[in-house]
């Protein structure tokens, strides 16, 4: 009974939220793919144009270097975050005085946005680089060593959250088992620990590398691209070409379809071959 | 009963959704009539308004008199029942707001443009003004935009740049020892002013500053004062001296002056040349503002900045941007517009003529100009703001001076810029040059070949040298 209640009532229930994912997603989504293949300056008054849009990407040497900045970016700001998150979980699960302090203390910078989070770190990495005479601005290798410092003081916090509830979940009689018959603090780690918080570095990884190929607001407040687009992610890139060049909203489309692609294509990637590294208890 | 609960869960299903369709309904009239909002009187002349069916919509640029227009609207409101809505784009995020506003059924009637390349974008929005007031009361064609004999745009306020600079710092100057000149009317020509900065620059101790001129900043908060307004001088000159007006390939004949200029601005400032890729704007306007600098390119309306921190208007005095140009002993400041109004041919034609009754009546009536001219401090190029409705600061004053004194004012022919890339990249090139990790051949090679490769992408390589 209360099935099949359900199979008649949930076309009905899920209507109004189907409506908004409609109108909040589809339809923008259906148009902005339309938009890509067009010349408008408003979104509601476009002209077909076909590939030259795309045409047009390739022959932009900004968003070539955007998209081996990003991807280097997000080689680094994946591992660093993944890596810190983890051995700060380890730590904090050893039953330390004050762990719920800590724990707070590491979620909280998660908490402010990343536009206010990029202003802040700015203010603080140009204090220190004005001892040198140099700014956070200088070169794009200053921009790429902020982002990583800002990306990971942000996203370290959450991260960490993630991995605890992984690392508690480990059953004690697992690691007792590993003690017994011998194993190192070494070999728990690699053979008893990691195998089991498979699914939270499934779920870590897959949050941290989005993030950072989509990150926007932390760069467009921390060096918004400066000196000569060089600190430019593609997130910025493709609303610069949106917004900044008239006649160019088209391209900045386009690359935002291309962007998509990109971004969906790693992230199912990282899932499949993360996944499959999972086990079962 | 099955039947019942089918019927009632329906009816809530749908009645949610209705409800959230007819909350974008409510909201959407909220924002279209502001002026309802404002007292219970204004119900009825909103209704008036409507019957009629004119609107006004004015996506207003400047921030810092939207508080102003907002009340000026009101007043409007009050007298002609008409409702005119004043909304203010973000610092900066113009060109966004204005394109996700025009998409909107109910886009912007009024808007602005800054010259004839944004002109470029927004052509086919523009209304033709030429029968309209205030064209006709324009003093001259110059603060038009024109395009095949169609009135697309109407300048609405004249500004004025120049090196700005604290005339009792530059007097206690004068008074030490072996200063070069002993009067700022010596100064009117490049070398003179180069040897004056590095004198001050020398003397900075003696005189109390950390450099003759204010922070070169490049952030994006000021590197315009650079990279448009700074380059408009060798594009003047170039253009002067070729008899042309504009040009879809400049050859950069004094670009050599706009590297002696910015050398001179980057030497002998505040702050060393490797930081000025993060100083600002408003970093540049303090030190001026605090004494801490003598010089300050920038124009009128950086003048409630200069005065912020206690230099009274007799502290402040403009010289014209020298760079080396041939006969620049008569040059003046820089003086030109790029705020045009432009009306939306695409609204509809009530809405269009309520605009232009609008218009007329804000640089006419005495509400009007009294509030452009004395509460924002526009200078405007109407000629009925001559009786009594004149702006003043020091900074005008000085303008007004250098006019008054027969010399030619440098038109703004950065207007004619290819796009805004173009100034990107030169500005890209003129930091990279400053902090050392780049050279000055790529400053040139951004001036020259970028314009034509801008001019090319933007009007198409079809098009001829006209």
């Amino acid at each position: 009974m209360n099935k099949k209640v359900l199979r008649i009532y949930f076309p009905l229930f899920a209507l109004p939220t189907l409506i908004a994912f409609i109108i909040g997603f589809l339809v923008p989504f259906g148009m902005g793919i339309y938009l890509s293949f067009c010349k408008f300056t408003t979104v509601n008054d476009a002209e077909w144009v076909g590939m030259r849009n795309f045409k047009d990407i390739f022959a932009d040497k900004d968003f070539i270097h955007a998209l081996w900045y990003t991807a280097l970016f997000a080689v680094v700001s994946v591992i660093t975050i993944n890596v810190f998150g983890f051995a700060i979980a380890m730590l904090l699960t050893k039953g330390i005085r004050g762990t719920n302090i800590f724990r707070t203390v590491f979620f909280m910078p998660n908490l402010i946005g990343g536009i206010v989070l990029g202003y802040i770190w700015q203010l603080i990495l140009n204090g220190i680089l004005a001892n040198f005479d140099k700014t956070l601005t200088y070169s794009a290798t200053n921009g790429f060593w902020g982002m990583i410092i800002l990306m990971n003081w942000q996203q370290i916090g959450y991260m960490m959250i993630i991995y605890i509830a992984g690392i508690q979940n480990v059953p004690g009689e697992l690691l007792e088992a590993a003690r017994i018959d011998g194993a190192t603090n070494g070999q728990v780690l690699t053979k008893v620990i990691l195998p089991m918080v498979m699914p939270s570095i499934t779920i870590c990884t897959f949050l941290t590398l989005t993030n950072s190929f989509k990150l926007f607001d932390q760069n467009l407040a921390l060096t918004n691209g400066a000196p000569s687009n060089k600190s430019e992610l593609l997130a910025l890139n493709i609303y610069n070409t949106f917004y900044g060049r008239a006649g160019y909203e088209g391209v900045g489309q386009a690359k935002a379809v291309v962007f998509f692609f990109i971004v969906g294509a790693i992230a199912v990637a990282q899932l499949f071959f993360t996944h499959r590294k999972e086990v079962q208890q | 009963m099955k039947n019942l609960k089918k019927g009632v869960a329906l009816a809530m299903a749908a009645s949610l959704s209705v409800c959230a369709f007819a909350g974008c309904n409510t909201k959407d009239n909220g924002t279209s009539t502001p002026a309802e909002t404002t007292g219970s009187g204004e119900t009825t002349s909103t209704v008036a308004a409507d019957a009629t069916g004119g609107k006004v919509y004015y996506l207003n640029f400047k921030p810092e008199q939207a508080e102003l227009w907002t009340q000026l609207a009101k007043t409007y409101t009050e007298q002609t029942g008409v409702t005119v809505k004043v909304d203010t784009a973000a610092s900066g995020t113009y060109e966004e707001t204005l394109k996700a506003e025009m998409a909107k059924s109910e886009a912007p009637t009024l808007f602005q443009v800054n010259g004839p390349v944004e002109l470029a974008t927004w052509t086919d929005y523009c209304y033709d003004l030429k029968d309209t007031s205030i064209y006709k009361n324009l003093k001259s064609d110059d603060f038009a935009l024109i395009e095949n004999d169609a009135v697309k745009g109407v300048a609405y306020v004249i500004e004025t740049y120049g090196i700005i600079y604290n005339k009792t710092l530059l007097n206690d100057y004068f008074e030490t020892d072996g200063a070069v000149v002993k009067s700022v009317d010596e100064i009117n020509n490049f070398d003179t002013f180069k040897a004056v900065v590095e004198d001050i620059q020398a003397k900075k101790d003696e005189l109390g500053i950390e450099g003759a001129f204010t922070s070169s900043g490049m952030d994006s908060s000021s590197d315009w004062r650079f990279k448009t307004h700074l380059a408009n001088l060798p594009i003047y000159y170039e253009y002067k001296a070729d008899g042309i007006d504009s040009t879809s390939a400049i050859k950069g004949t004094y670009l050599d002056n706009y590297h002696d200029i910015w050398d001179l601005y980057i030497n002998n400032s505040t702050c060393d040349k490797t930081m000025i890729s993060s100083k600002t704007g408003d970093d540049a306007a303090s030190e001026f503002a605090l004494g801490e600098a003598v010089f300050y390119q920038n124009g009128t309306w950086a003048y409630a900045d200069c005065i912020s921190e206690g230099l009274t208007d007799d502290d402040l005095g403009m010289l014209p941007i020298f760079i080396g140009g041939e006969g620049e002993e008569n040059q003046g400041l820089c003086t030109g517009s790029e705020n045009y109004w432009c009306v939306n041919s695409k609204a509809s034609e009530a809405d269009i003529q309520a605009t232009l009754a609008f218009l007329d009546w804000v640089i006419t009536s005495d509400e009007g100009r009294s509030c452009l001219a004395n509460d924002m401090g526009f200078v405007t190029p109407f000629s009925t703001f001559d009786d009594g409705y004149q702006a003043d600061n020091a900074l005008i004053k000085a303008a007004n001076e250098y006019i008054a004194a027969g010399k030619t004012a440098v038109s703004w022919n950065f207007s004619t810029i290819p796009s805004e890339k173009w100034k990107d990249d030169v500005g890209n090139a003129l930091l990279e040059y400053a902090q050392g990790t780049g050279e000055w051949d790529a400053v040139v090679s951004a001036f020259v070949d970028g314009w034509a490769a801008e001019y090319e992408a933007v009007h198409g390589a079809a098009t001829p040298d006209a």
